[in-house]
């Protein structure tokens, strides 16, 4: 019995070394490390291919977000390819766990790789933990989502400090997101004063209601009440009877669907009627479901991407991508599409895959993709408007764009 | 004195000089890139991690689940102690030093009650202490809540190295002291243990507390290397891969701690390239060595020189 027991073991541990000398054959034959096989051929046999690096939470926490992404950044080097007529841009993915301690690996895999530049990761956290390494090698790396205040900054406590020569984000940060729904609230919905009731364990939802408070208190509004809620919660209904008994006319959810549809149905199965306004972090169609659609008037969030009124641009993006994966696009494919296809355009303009080549191209770059027109700012954060969608039954109806009064 | 001057500690002294020279120059030559270095540095703070919690789990059989708790206190008094005073080597020892400080005290706090529990008991008070820790740091201002902090690398491979020498020295010293053999009494039977007159709360409360001083170092060196702390990171899951790792070592066995966080590091980084069914691999290599190596991979054994010499020793006798 022992005997057999040993040999089983000696048979798997066999197996296991075969599978890991695999692995290093194949790192070791060359810089595609890690691509798929489709990726590997045209990553290779062109001559001069230009390889681009995917860095994405494919597993772990937020893979919805890593993988809506990489089908974004797959669908624009297939279209550069085609455009091109032939093999020119290959790719390298990597999939980061949506864990900062492997991003730091994997920062250090792609500045060997050689790529011309870095799409992803999605996340601020992972993101930040890249940026060092990426900068000190002197590749690109453009950030579909990394939306936390100053994280392309040197120093992200100073916000005067300078930006990462290398790093770009293709998304606006936090603070603008909210400071937007403030401007949009007090202007044109001519509300005065709000409650805030958000997340206090994201990052995400800290950003949004310091920025929203210093906002519409800066416009001359009132801020009645600030509460919190905590990731997971579903019951919200002592913390909605207290805002209840609160003289108020706008109330401001910064944090996910999850809970905000739950909230939302709460509040106004309660009696709360008072516009509620939220942020990107409601354009789910989970919303929908959990908040009921006859909960969901008098809703308004900010957000980089809607359907709504689609421009030519964004309504060919749409239809390629459901032609591609068969489903709809959200915000983060059309983010990542988009900062993969800055980065292509830079290649492009730079006539060169070299780092500092396409950084300088990147500086003065102009680009106009699906969520919107922008150009770089000193922080390397693109200047674009903020969409303000508008639900009506549940249904996005109307996006207003909004470019808050900043000092 | 004299007795430290032997044979088997000039062994260990090669042995440690040997393989940082080593390191050193598969680093000079290229050999060991960036991307190795970087999982090299992780494996040195996972073995810091795994050999403090192999102290309480299997030296003194204490089943704790609170060492992230321990972690994020080192990580988080060396990420302040970066911004508040001065972002160097020397500020982020600094901040190792007051981690040391708090997290043996936090530990002594938290001994005291839940080390007269025992078993599941103690594993579900340790749990929720671990969480406890996490939920203040995400609510203080000084560590920026839950968006963390974000510093710059301060810490080397070097500064890893040495930590892990000096970490296991520390243990290994212990174990082998009178204490330490108090906390094995305390493993293998607490009431013989305590019927030939050893405290065993106090034993238990030792070992505990080293432990967690241990993890806190761990969690500096973390935050000193890997640029960003959050307290989304170090959550129960992060207590679980350090007792993975404890218990794919054997627990009890140091070298095994060594051996596990090597492995799985080692591991991790191979199977980067199938990401898809990276975890399900993990996850039946795990279940692979605990059918067939239940105890580890191995069990309380320990790899030491004097073992060595008394091996060849016997051999030799055996030939003559």
């Amino acid at each position: 019995m022992m005997n057999t027991m040993k040999k089983v073991f000696m048979g798997a541990a066999a197996l296991m070394m075969a599978v890991s000398m695999a692995g290093c054959g194949n790192s070791g034959s060359g810089n595609s490390g890690t691509a798929t096989p489709e990726a590997g051929g045209s990553g290779t046999d062109a001559a001069g291919a230009v390889k681009i690096g995917l860095h994405y939470e494919l597993t772990g926490g937020v893979a919805d977000y890593g993988k809506a992404e990489l089908n974004g950044s797959l669908l624009a080097i297939k279209q550069a390819n085609a455009a091109a007529g032939s093999e020119k841009y290959g790719y390298v993915k990597y999939d980061n766990k949506s864990d900062s301690t492997e991003a730091v690996t994997l920062a250090a895999q792609l500045a060997s790789d050689g790529v011309a530049g870095v799409v992803g990761p999605a996340t601020s956290g992972a993101s930040a933990a890249s940026y060092q390494i990426l900068n000190d090698a002197k590749v690109p790396v453009l950030s579909p989502s990394a939306t936390q205040n100053n994280v392309t900054l040197t120093n992200p406590d100073d916000a005067s400090s300078a930006a990462y020569d290398y790093v770009y984000r293709v998304c606006f940060e936090d603070s603008y997101q909210g400071a937007a729904m403030a401007q949009y609230a007090y202007d044109t919905l001519g509300k005065t004063k709000a409650v805030i009731y958000g997340d206090s364990t994201t990052d995400y939802a800290k950003g949004l209601s310091e920025a929203f408070e210093k906002q519409f208190t800066k416009l001359g509004g009132t801020i009645v009440g600030k509460e919190n809620y905590v990731s997971k919660d579903t019951d919200f209904s002592s913390v909605l009877t207290k805002i209840k008994g609160m003289d108020f006319d706008v109330l401001y959810i910064p944090g996910y669907y999850n809970e905000a549809g739950l909230i939302i149905k709460q509040a106004r199965e309660m009696g709360l009627d008072q516009t509620i306004t939220g942020s990107d972090g409601f354009d789910s169609t989970t919303l929908v479901d959990l908040g009921g659609a006859a909960n969901l008037n008098d809703v308004y969030f900010t957000t980089a991407y809607t359907t709504v009124g689609a421009s030519d641009k964004l309504q060919a993006f749409i239809d390629a991508y459901k032609a591609e994966y068969n489903e709809e696009p959200n915000m983060f494919s059309a983010l990542a599409y988009d900062a993969t296809n800055v980065l292509i355009q830079a290649i492009e303009e730079a006539g060169s895959s070299d780092g500092p080549a396409v950084q300088a191209a990147l500086t003065k770059i102009s680009f106009d993709g699906v969520t919107g027109a922008f150009t770089f700012d000193a922080t390397h954060t693109p200047i674009k408007p903020v969409l303000v969608v508008n639900l009506v039954d549940g249904v996005q109806t109307d996006a207003v764009a909004v470019t808050p009064k900043l000092d | 004195m004299k007795n430290l001057l032997n044979k088997k500690n000039a062994c260990w002294l090669v042995l440690i000089a040997g393989s940082y020279g080593l390191i050193s120059l598969l680093i000079s030559v290229g050999v060991i890139n960036n991307v190795y270095l970087t999982v090299l540095m992780t494996i040195g703070i996972n073995i810091i991690l795994a050999i403090s919690l192999n102290l309480i789990i299997g030296v003194t059989g204490q089943f704790s689940l609170g060492h992230a708790g321990f972690m994020i206190i080192g990580a988080y008094c060396a990420g302040v102690a970066v911004k508040q005073f001065s972002a160097s080597l020397g500020g982020i020892l600094l901040g190792m030093l007051i981690g040391i400080v708090i997290s043996g005290a936090v530990a002594l706090i938290v001994a005291i009650p839940t080390l007269r529990l025992r078993g599941d008991y103690l594993a579900i008070a340790t749990l929720g202490f671990g969480e406890i820790i996490r939920i203040i740091i995400l609510n203080m201002k000084i560590t920026n809540g839950a968006a963390g902090l974000i510093l710059p690398k301060l810490i080397d491979w070097q500064v890893i190295f040495a930590a892990v020498v000096i970490c296991t020295i520390i243990i290994l010293n212990f174990c082998r002291s009178a204490q330490g053999r108090a906390c094995i009494s305390v493993r293998e039977d607490e009431i013989a243990a305590e019927a030939m007159g050893i405290n065993t709360t106090k034993y238990k409360i030792m070992a505990f507390v080293l432990g967690a001083m241990i993890a806190s170092v761990a969690g500096a060196l973390y935050a000193g290397a890997f640029y960003v702390i959050k307290p989304e990171m170090f959550t129960f899951n992060k207590s679980i891969d350090i007792l993975v790792l404890v218990v794919f070592g054997g627990m009890g066995s140091f070298t095994g701690s060594f051996i596990a966080a090597g492995v799985i590091g080692v591991l991790n980084t191979v199977l980067q390239q199938f990401s898809d069914i990276r975890m399900i691999l993990y996850g039946l290599m795990l279940v692979g060595i605990m059918i067939f190596r239940p105890s580890g991979l191995l069990g309380t054994k320990e790899f030491t020189f004097s073992n060595l010499f008394e091996r060849f020793g016997k051999r030799k006798e055996a030939r003559g």
